[in-house]
């Protein structure tokens, strides 16, 4: 028998796949988990107390848009009783001073708030959500007046990109402590999405180096990260650091997953918590085993220097570009489809006029017509 | 916008409200929360955050590790400087 897997340092609870935004690169996977399918507060607060237990620091209420449930506050509470380190992911468009106030309140440690630009018209349009901007930037006012610290996390893409001093300028505006320079990553919508996101090499190159003149400028007033789309990049990232080794995720109706996107891989079953508890899921359900350490590697990974520090980069990624879970990650230039998909970036990204947005929206439930076909 | 936080031995910082101090029973270990950053700070480090509580000034507690540790108080007071202008640099820290 193996030695169990050290328990994760973070929960991201995604509460619900409700929103009341369209971002074409949610990350969020293309089938929604419906209202009526939600966990109540009763098994949240359960899920809360298990993560707890079994050595879970951190919670990132998350979704869909999290504040879309009435419940919230009261999640954020129990969390903060059962002491963790509560951590808010929205959109914000539904953040008034109310709320702000009852989450303040209730022991939230942080509010990361999500902008898709700088301006209300070009950022509406991403959103798919007219007004959605001016609702934000009083929404951030409002959570430092409530005494919250924020961290403004700027989504970036081709569509924005050169607007990245703007935003980096807007974030220190609005007293947030940390930005995330996040360019999309292309799961979910945001793959679907790709050809329309993608930003050329010169972009992200000026990119770069805004941001790391930026980070020197702000030393000690604004920490910014930053998140690159590694189909530019020589090594792939360490997608979640590692396979079920320090994060999980729970969907609306309660499937635990190693990251988001992880139910775009065929042949994993997920297990609910509903069903059995978390730390049994996390210890020994055969998803999580399945990638889970260097064991699962093939070459180049399993004999390379890095295997212990990417972690064989992202499984997602590797189904997504290599059709293949179990491939080395195409992002990283030992892989033998690294240059198909630097080939990809760069086709893509080049195209001048890019292709519409497929906004993320939930299907709609078919209607039954009696007598039509 | 604000300005950069210098510690200085009149400092008397404190951990700002998002970043949280904790004792990690699980791995037998104390650790400093912060979002999407979980940081294991040495035993000296612990022993540090543990005395900021926005009263006790820099100096101060380097007059009290250095009584406790029986070392120099200069080379103290230069250590704690530097362990926490970092944690200030890294927006763990309210001066």
């Amino acid at each position: 028998m193996s030695v169990p897997p050290a328990p994760p340092l973070a929960l991201l609870a995604e509460l619900t796949h409700r929103c009341p935004l369209q971002c074409p690169y949610c990350s969020n996977p293309l089938e929604l988990d419906r209202a009526n399918a939600e966990m109540d507060t009763a098994a949240w607060q359960n899920v809360l107390d298990q993560a707890a237990a079994m050595g879970i620091l951190q919670v990132h209420f998350s979704g869909g848009e999290p504040m879309a449930r009435g419940d919230l506050a009261d999640l954020v509470r129990h969390a903060a009783r059962a002491g963790l380190y509560s951590n808010l992911i929205t959109s914000a468009v539904l953040l008034d001073e109310r709320r702000a106030a009852a989450l303040a309140e209730a022991g939230l440690d942080h509010v990361q708030i999500s902008f898709q630009g700088t301006e209300a018209g070009p950022a509406d349009v991403v959103a798919g959500y007219s007004g959605a901007h001016e609702k934000k930037l009083r929404a951030a006012r409002l959570t430092r007046d409530a005494g919250l610290p924020l961290t403004v996390n700027a989504v970036m893409h081709r569509g924005n990109l050169d607007r990245i001093e703007a935003t980096i300028a807007m974030a220190a505006d609005l007293g947030a402590a940390r930005l995330e320079v996040a360019h999309v990553q292309y799961y979910g919508w945001g793959l679907k999405n790709r050809a329309a996101l993608i930003p050329t090499r010169a972009q992200l190159e000026h990119t770069t180096a805004a941001v790391m003149a930026a980070r020197e400028r702000l030393k000690g007033v604004m920490v910014i990260d930053y998140v690159v789309p590694d189909y530019y990049a020589a090594r792939p990232k360490a997608c979640m650091g590692g396979w079920g080794r320090q994060f999980v995720n729970i969907t609306p109706s309660g499937r635990v997953l190693p990251c988001h996107a992880a139910e775009t891989i065929p042949g994993l079953a997920f297990e609910s918590v509903r069903d059995r508890p978390l730390a049994a899921i996390w210890a020994d359900s055969p998803a999580f085993r399945r990638f889970r350490g260097t064991d699962w590697m093939p070459e180049p990974c399993r004999s390379c220097d890095r295997r212990e520090v990417d972690w064989g980069g992202c499984r997602c990624q590797a189904f997504a570009l290599a059709g293949d879970a179990a491939a080395t990650d195409p992002a990283c230039a030992l892989s033998p489809k690294h240059g198909d998909v630097l080939a990809l970036a760069e086709r893509e990204s080049a195209v001048m006029a890019p292709p519409a947005f497929v906004y993320r929206r939930m299907e709609k439930i078919p209607v039954l017509e009696p007598g039509k076909k | 916008m604000s300005e950069r936080r210098v510690i200085g031995e009149a400092s008397a910082p404190s951990l700002p409200r998002h970043v949280k101090l904790r004792r990690d029973e699980s791995r037998g270990q104390w650790v400093l929360l912060a979002p999407e950053r979980v940081l294991v700070p040495d035993d000296i480090a612990v022993e540090i955050l543990q005395r900021l509580d926005g009263q006790a000034t820099v100096g101060a507690v380097a007059d009290d590790l250095a009584e406790k540790y029986r070392s120099p108080r200069a080379e103290v007071l230069h250590d704690v400087i530097e362990m926490l202008q970092d944690l200030a640099d890294k927006g763990f820290l309210a001066a």
